[in-house]
Formats: C-alpha cells, structure tokens, sequence
C-alpha cells in the first residue's frame, strides 16, 4: 500500500492542479485538493509532480494548499441500491447531494453511491462450506420487482464459504465470510468495489448472435444491433440522437439499462426522471424505471466529472452483465466526453494531434467500445451475460469526418446515421437508409419465434431496401423528365418505396402506440406493404392504370398500420386480403 | 488586509502576468490601479507558483508595467443584489451606468453562478404567449426553456428581441415577471432602440439592463452575460419572479472569449475559438429553468448573428447543441419585407408539445402546425419551381400549394412588429389560411378537430 503522503498545490489551470511533493503517488489515485478537499484524480505523475484533475469547480483554489493521496484509485460501490438511482459522474447520488447542498451543485460533499441504511433481504443460494473463487453466485436480493441482484464473490477472493445466512442486511454488514487456502479470512458484504478504468474480467467472449430488439423499426428491420454489440449515432444538432437512445432505454429487451447523460441539457434528464416512472416495461408491465441506472452529468457540470462518467457507467454496466444478464448502456453524447478529455489534455499541456484532441482519443474511444461483448461470465454457475453500448456522437456542423465521428467507425459495428434533411423534413427518425449499415443483420430472422417467418422477414427486409435504392436512381430520373415519362412499374416502385418511408421508417416516438413496434408487428406491416406492391405488379401486367391502383383505400389502412395496438395485429394482416378484393374489384370495372 | 503588488512583468494581449504574488487562488478577481489612478478590474486565469495570469475586462491600453498597483480582492467576482436592481442600467461589468446610486446588497452573488443539480429541475411545461405566430403557433415556447434567435448581420433580430421582451406573457396568470436585456458589443443604437421601447410601454420598471457596446472594451463582454445571469437568478429563485433573459448578441461574446484564447497561445479549435467553448456556452445557456419548489423561472433567448448566415459556423452550430430548438431569421423573407422574417421550416422549439393543447393553449394546436408545416414545405417547394420553371408549368394542384404559401407569408409569418396576437387568433388564422383546401387534404389534422372548427371559416 502506498503511503498517504500529503504534497502541496503548484498550480491552478482551470479543472487541472499540479501538486509537488506527492510522494508513492500512483496513476489514477484519487486525490483530495484544497482546503474544501475537492475530489481529484491524478492522471500525470513526473516524478513527484503530479497533475490532477479535479472533478469540482477549482475556482478559490491556490498554490501552496494540501493535496491528500487516498492512495485509491477512482471507483464506483456495486451492490443493491443502484437500480432506479441517478448519479452524478463520480457516482454520487443527484438526489442526496440535493437534500446536502440545495438546488445547486456546492463543492467537497462526499456522498457514497450506495445507500448505507437500507436493509436487503439476502438470500444465499450456496450451502455454507462451498468452495469459490470470484464470480461465483453465492445469493441473491430482489432489489425492484425487475432486477434478482446476484450477489458474487469479489475478485481476488477465494477459499470456503461459512456463515453465510438469509436475512436482512445493510451493503456494509458482513453476510458470511470466505476462508482462504492460508487460513485468511475475507469477510463477505453485499457491496463490492471496482476500479473504474479497469474492465472487469469474464471467461471467454462469444461472438454476438441475437439481435437487441428496440420496437423501432427502422433499427430491427434494417439496421439492428446484437445483444453484446456496439452501434453509434452521429448527427448535427437537433436531428434526434437523443430521442433515439430515450426510445432504446425505453424499449430494449434487455435486463438493465444504463443511461448515461454526458455533457448535455438538464432539461432532458428531468425528463427521464419524470417520464420514465410513468412509462411500463412491454415486455414485464412494471415501470421502466426498476431497470434503469441513471448519469447526469450536465455540460455545465464540471468536466472531468464527465470524462469519469463514462467509466463510471460502463463499470456499473459491466457489474450487472457478470450476473448472467443482458445490459445495454447509452451514452449521449461521447462527443462531449471527448472534449473533456481534449480540455484535460490542453491543460496538461500536451502535444495535441488533429482539431486539438489528445494523440489517444482514438485509443481511449476503442477501448470504451471494447468492454462491450457477449461473455460467458467468472465463476459458477455457468451464465452468459451482454453488454451493448450505443453512443451518440455529435459532430461539429454535423460534418462525419470529426476525430470522434471517424474513431468511432473504427470499432463500431453499426452506424446509424442522422441526417439533418431528414430531419428538417420531420422524417423521423431521421436514420439515413441508404449510408447506415449493421453487421448484425444476419441474426435478424433469430428475433421471430417462428423460423419461417423470420426468414421471410429477412427476405423482405432486403427486398424493401432494394425499393428504397431503386427510388433513389429514380428521384433523379423524374427530377430531369417528370413522372410521367417513366414506366408504370418504375412508377409503382416509387410509390411503394415512399409507403415504406412514409408508413414504416417514420415513426413517431412520442405516439402511444407508435413508440413500439414488435417484431411481429413489424413483419405484418411490411409485409402489407409488399404485398400490395407483388399484387399491383401483377395488375399491371394485365393492363391496370397506375392512377388506378395508387387511389385505392388498402393505402390508408397501411398509412394506419402503425397506429394499430399490438394486441390487434390481426386487422394489419387483414390488409392483404382487401388489397385482393380491391384489385379483384378494379378489374371487373 | 488586502495584498498589493508592483510586480507587473508582462503584458499582452487583454493578459497581464504579476509574480511575487501570496496566496493567489484561481478565479479570483483583482484591482489593478494604472499611472493615472484610474482602476480596471481583472480575474484570475492561471496560478503558478507566485505568477499569476490576469484577464483584465476594460482592457490592456495604456497600462504600464512598473507603475501598475495590483490588488488581490480574494474572492470570486460579484454582484450585488437586491429588488432595487429593476428599473436600472449597469455597464458590462455590473457598475450602474444610470447616473443612479450603488445597489444596497440585500445579497451578493458569485456571478459565475453553479450548475443546477438535474435531480432539482422541474421540467418547463407552462405556454408563454410572446404574440408572435410564428412562434405561439408553430414553436411555443414554454417558462423556464433556452431558445436562441439565430439572425444574420443585418436582419432585425433586436425588433423580434424587443417585441417577445413587450409582449411576453403566461396566460391567465398575473405573476411577476421581469426581463433581463444584456448587450454585448452592440450598437449604441441599438442599445437605445431597446431601451426607448421599453421606456415607452413602461416595461423598463421591471427591466434590467446590462449594457456593453460596441466600443466598450471586448473583455468586458465575458463577464456581462454572468452578470445578466446572475441578476436573473436572483430575480427568479430569491423573489419569485419569471425572467425572461435576452442575451444580444452572443457571437461578440464568442469572439472575446476567442481573443483570450489567442492570448494564452491555447490550441485553437475551429475557426480559432477554443476548446472549451462548448463547455464555456453550456454553463451560461444551462442557468436558464425552472427549480422544483421555486415559483420564478428562467426563460432564456439567446440572439446571435451568424457569420455569412452559415449555421454550421461554431456559435450557432455550438449554441444548437445546447439550446431546446432555435428560431432562425430568413434573409430571403427579410427581402421580401416579411416581417418578422421567420425562416419557418428549419426553425424548432423542442420544448413545443410540452406547453400546448387542451388546458394549456388549444385542443387543436398540434395538429394545426404540423397542418401547417406540411402545406407551407409543400408550398414552398412549389415557389422554387416557379421561380424555375414559371408559374404556369406547375400543375393545378402546386398552384393551390403555391399561393397558400404566398397568403401565409403574407399574413401568417408577416404580422408587424407591434401586433400582439393572442393564441386563438394566431390558431383561427391557420383555419383560415387552411380553408382553401378540401377538409380531405388536410391529412394531420384530426376529422373530428376539422369538423368543430373548420366550418366557421369556409365561405
Ligand atoms: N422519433 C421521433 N419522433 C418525433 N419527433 C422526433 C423524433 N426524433 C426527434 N424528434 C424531434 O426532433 C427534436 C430533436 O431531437 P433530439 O433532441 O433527439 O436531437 P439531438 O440530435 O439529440 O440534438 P442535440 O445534438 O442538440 O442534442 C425533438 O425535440 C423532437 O421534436
Ligand atoms: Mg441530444
């Protein structure tokens, strides 16, 4: 263990402090700077010159103050309690730090990130006298009525477990102890820690094989993302990347779901807080919120804060994902952690690389994504656990060839891309179908419990892409001669192509039942469109006028199809059958 | 008590460098009082060892480096506040410049102000009426939200500015309500356009003032919005007031903030402006809001002149990811003497739903601007054809589109700067407007919705 050695302040530059004298400092050591004992971390060390950056607003900081090493790194408590809370970027609780120091942010609170007078009702799940090792389950809290919280072995612990007992207990109060080879004994609480910047370790990764179902359409029908995959969402201001990650922390399939608001408006994160409350999980009709972990820190927060709160999050994230379940984590935006770290990195005065960043913004973005993945999970029992990271990145005037944009499309496997037309258009989202991609499309038809329907889904899929391309070319056409000059079945294709955008891209995130579409759903609705598209083909060929066959009301039932109720996709499948009678019909007159 | 120096060793730029110095803290402010005895006032850029770094806000002319008296106040810079600051004029840096008495601190506030703890937030939900169409009826605003105005040089933002300033009101409510005005590197006549209006409709009784001009020192601007602020904060959460804060014109800001930048020899981000200036635009934009359990609000309208209207240019692009939404001025419509020349489509309040329909503003209201955003992009498309092609190549049905889009123009967008239009009449104009298409065309708007309201308008 290193000495807690006490060095004194140098310098002030904004959120960086130097302090000397910080003898056996080590990287990342969390540091307390000043007089109000502001939280830092050091992230340069010369010697026993170390550079720190501060987590609170510096401002009334000078030279010649103390700087104490706690002589531990940044970490984040893990345990019941994390569920529903929101946080800060150094995992201190919003609502705590509100009742300690009013409606604003004061400086040098320390509040833990786990409640310490709440009581658990632990249930072991292993007989005492069990031999573990770390990661093995050895109980379990029911921490909200959607998440079981296992409760494992810490790392580097290992030996007989013995006096573990059911009961109530508070995240500090021993649960039982484990007794190592050596007759060493660690005693056994319900909160573990963990450095954040460290990833935490798992047996093997798997290679991604289901898809992460969203309910919205144009990701799970054209662009979807894998349970342990990793996608990013990139567009200039206003073009809907924070609705986007709200609708997926809303409607993924997933167990958990940590948000992450990195940098941006604290309107919007009241807006979760009030929103997601009300609103009930499709999948388990309890309220979204007994899922989700929360990260608020806003652009005016202080900007280290938010380059940790990334880590913060990913570890919480990783934490719930080492007990078998699938986790996906948003955060929005990294851009606005990039920046931090470019801020962190002027200050230290070091050799910037393109548009100012650091020469490792690169290095420290891959890394971030690579703690994504599908595992099979430390200890026993056997279990597999998800990962999925969806970040946003906003690009300065929008422009793709942004450091963060392009680092970004190194690792990512999916790439959604907002375009501001789209969005000027009120096409929402405004996910540009022709230069988004996914790697993961090949597990779509996994999503469907029928085998069948699901291959035919992927057939669709790849025939209405193939209508939305042929649009394109034909845009360009018709711009230079008019519609009138191309051919009858160019012209249908135009026309299915825009029912596609119009009716099935298109979704309204904030219409109660269009917020969520099932897969299920999604293939009656597209299937109604093609449908109708195979069907007039046919009628042309046997002589039907297009005008014919554009005015016919099976149209507005599918415009209507999105606002059908999952319960009654039966009526969506019924199209079909009016497109017959309505072509049946125009052929006899 | 208070430590003086003689140790100026350089000077450049708005920066001043003084070593030997004690116990300087970062952030601080100083005095520096110059060979003929006058003072500047400056902050605290950096702290090393004994050298200190000083951004001075009247600027660097005309100091010297040995007859220079630097005196370290210590402590962050303040404002002194009390209800007696409505009805007052302050300069750029918060010292009135009415001919009237110092404010009587009933409290003094750090201007630089800190971040309200999102968990405290209450979210805006309450409709302002501003009586402008354009914005009541297609981008409402709501009490504690952030929308700039994005102009252009030569646009008349300062007329839409000093009209939402007049006219801005919650309906049905009488609360206190006060607004704001901090000018950076405006005009004088400007300036003095918004305070003769304000003056005139007896506005200026609840109005705050904080004014740098155009040939007012450059550095000053840094603090003036802080300033502005700060008031606004004290006004809204200590006295229960709704502020409504104009900050005109932030690319001047920007540029001040840019030449310390420049100063310092930082690593320039786009278009030279620094780093951080994402970061230096949120801690101002987020004191905009509401506090659960406060009755005041901050409602802020930022006015910014983008250069050679580009919107990807860093304020307005940096601002846009900061604020819920923008309201963008059209050069085009300007020359088409439009007034207030609203560029309808680009322009967003992200905050609209939240305010509007059945016990706020009107059950049809949602419908009748996305009716109306549908038909006006549709119409305008025709216009650009016209002006191709002519107007007799479009087909029946453009033409309909095209002189919808004429009328609404004409009286939708176009309503002067002195009418003050209440939100029915701006939504029983859209009905009007609508009338000329069948009830089957207006797709958006719910049957039921055009049955109870369309009838009184067809002829
Ligand atoms: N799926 C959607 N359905 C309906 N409206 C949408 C949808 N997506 C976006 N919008 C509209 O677009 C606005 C902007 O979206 P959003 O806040 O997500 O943008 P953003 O890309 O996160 O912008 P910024 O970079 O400034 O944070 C929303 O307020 C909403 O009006
Ligand atoms: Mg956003």
């Amino acid at each position: 263990m290193s000495e807690t050695s006490i060095g004194k302040i140098v310098k002030v530059a904004g959120p960086v402090v130097v302090a000397e004298n910080m003898v056996g400092a080590r990287m990342y050591d969390v540091v307390r700077v000043g007089k109000e004992h502001l939280i830092g971390e050091i992230v340069e060390l010369h010697g026993t010159r170390a550079s720190i950056q501060v987590y609170e607003d510096t401002v009334g900081v000078g030279p010649g103050e103390d700087v104490v090493n706690t002589g531990a790194p940044l970490s984040v408590e893990l345990g019941p309690g994390l569920i529903s809370s929101i946080y800060d970027g150094i995992q201190r609780p919003l609502d705590q730090l509100t009742e300690l120091q009013g409606d604003y942010i004061q400086r040098g609170s320390e509040v833990p990130g786990l409640k310490r007078d709440t009581k658990w009702h632990f249930k072991p799940t292993i007989e005492n006298g069990t031999k573990v090792s770390h990661g093995d389950i050895i109980g379990e809290v029911q921490e909200s009525t959607l998440m079981l919280h296992k409760i494992m072995v810490p790392f580097g612990v290992s030996g007989t477990v013995e006096g573990l007992k059911e009961g109530d207990y508070t995240v500090e109060e021993i649960i039982g102890n484990v007794t190592g080879d050596n007759k060493s004994k660690t005693e056994l609480k319900l909160m573990q820690k963990w450095p954040v910047r460290s990833p935490r370790s798992f047996k093997n990764r798997l290679a991604p094989h289901e898809v992460l179902v969203t309910g919205q359409r144009v990701i799970d029908t054209f662009f979807p993302i894998s349970k342990g995959g990793t996608a990013c969402v990139p567009g200039p201001f206003g073009t809907g990347k924070t609705v986007v990650q709200h609708q997926l922390a809303k409607w993924v399939d997933a167990d958990v779901v940590v948000y992450v608001g990195c940098g941006e408006r604290g309107n919007e994160m009241t807006d979760v807080l009030k929103e997601f409350p009300e609103l009930l999980d499709p999948h388990s009709g309890e309220p979204l919120m007994k899922r989700v972990v929360m990260f608020a820190n806003t652009s005016d927060m202080p900007v280290a804060a938010r380059e940790a709160s990334v880590y913060t999050g990913i570890t919480i994230a990783e934490y719930f994902r080492d007990m078998g379940y699938s986790v996906a984590i948003m955060a929005d935006s990294t851009s606005r952690w990039a920046e931090a770290m470019r801020e962190i990195s002027t200050r230290l005065e070091e050799m910037p690389a393109e548009e100012g960043y650091p020469a490792y913004l690169g290095a420290r973005i891959a890394s971030f994504y690579e703690r994504a993945g599908r595992v099979i999970c430390q200890g026993s029992p056997d279990r597999e656990g998800a990962l999925s990271i969806i970040g946003a990145v906003s690009p300065p005037g929008g422009d793709l060839s942004d450091s963060v944009v392009q680092a970004t499309l190194h690792v990512v496997k999916v790439f959604w891309s907002l375009q501001g037309r789209l969005a000027q258009q009120r096409h929402f989202p405004a996910i540009d179908w022709l230069t988004s991609y996914s790697f993961y499309k090949q597990y779509l038809p996994g999503c469907f419990k029928d085998a069948q329907q699901g291959e035919e889904m992927a057939t669709m899929s790849q025939e209405a892409m193939n209508l939305l391309e042929q649009e394109a070319a034909l845009i360009e056409i018709v711009r230079l001669v008019g519609s009138e000059s191309i051919s009858a079945k160019d012209r249908l294709a135009l026309q299915a192509a825009k029912s596609i955008r119009e009716d099935y891209l298109h979704q309204n995130a904030f219409h109660k039942i269009d917020t969520f579409t099932s897969v299920e759903k999604q293939f009656e609705m597209l299937k109604a469109i093609l449908y109708f598209y195979k069907q007039a083909l046919t009628a042309i060929d046997n002589g039907m006028e297009t005008d014919q066959l554009f005015a016919m009301e099976a149209w507005d039932d599918i415009a209507r199809a999105s606002y059908v109720d999952e319960e009654n996709i039966a009526e969506i499948a019924a199209i079909r059958d009016k497109i017959d009678e309505q072509i049946k019909a125009a052929s006899i007159a | 008590m208070l430590k003086e120096y003689k140790t100026v060793t350089e000077i450049y730029g708005p920066l001043m460098l003084v070593e030997g110095v004690e116990d300087a803290k970062y952030g601080h402010i100083v005095d520096i009082e110059i060979a003929d005895g006058s003072i500047r006032h400056g902050q605290i850029l950096q702290v090393e060892n004994d050298k200190v770094l000083v951004q001075i806000f009247e600027g660097t002319e005309g100091i010297n480096v040995n007859k220079s008296t630097v005196r370290f106040l210590g402590k962050p810079m303040e404002l002194a506040l009390s209800p007696d600051i409505l009805g007052r004029v302050f300069n750029g840096i918060g010292i009135p410049n009415d001919n009237g008495p110092d404010i009587i601190a009933k409290k003094k506030m750090n201007i630089n102000g800190s971040p309200i703890n999102p968990y405290a937030r209450d979210f805006p939900n309450e409709f302002i009426q501003t009586g402008i169409s354009t914005i009541d009826g297609l981008n409402p605003l709501v009490r504690g939200q952030k929308l700039p105005i994005f102009s252009g040089a030569g646009l008349p933002h300062d007329d839409i500015a000093a009209q939402l300033a007049r006219q801005a009101t919650v309906l049905g409510k009488g609360e206190a309500f006060a607004v704001v005005f901090a000018a950076m590197g405006i005009t004088f006549e400007a300036a003095q356009f918004f305070i003769n209006d304000l003056t005139e409709t007896g506005a200026i009784e609840r109005a705050v003032m904080f004014i740098n001009l155009a040939n007012d020192p450059a550095i000053e601007r840094i603090a003036t919005p802080r300033m502005a602020l700060t008031a606004a904060e004290y006004l809204a959460f200590e006295e229960d007031m709704h502020v409504l804060v104009v900050l005109n014109d932030m690319t001047n800001y920007c540029e001040a903030l840019r030449e310390i930048s420049a100063a310092r020899k930082e690593v320039p981000g786009r278009r030279g402006y620094p780093g951080y200036l994402y970061t230096d635009l949120a801690t101002l934009y987020e004191r905009a809001g509401r506090i659960k359990g406060k009755k005041g609000s901050i409602t802020m309208v930022p006015v910014l002149t983008m250069p050679e209207d580009d919107k990807t240019h860093p304020v307005p692009d940096l601002t846009g990811y900061i604020t819920e939404g923008q309201i963008i001025m059209s050069r085009p419509l300007h020359r088409k003497a439009v007034s207030p020349p609203v560029d309808v489509l680009p322009s967003l309040s992200r905050l609209k739903d939240k305010g509007i329909g059945e016990g706020k503003t009107r059950e049809d209201h949602a419908d009748m601007y996305n009716q109306l955003y549908a038909a006006y992009a549709r119409g305008k498309e025709a216009q650009e054809l016209a002006t191709i092609l002519g107007e007799a190549a479009l087909s029946a049905e453009d033409q309909k589109y095209m002189s919808f889009a004429n009328e609404f123009e004409a009286k939708y967008i176009s309503q002067g700067y002195y009418e003050n239009r209440t939100v029915e009449q701006t939504l029983d104009l859209g009905w009007q407007l609508l009338s000329v298409f069948e009830d089957n065309e207006l797709k958006r708007i719910d049957e039921e919705l055009i049955a109870k309201y369309m009838p009184k308008f067809r002829k």
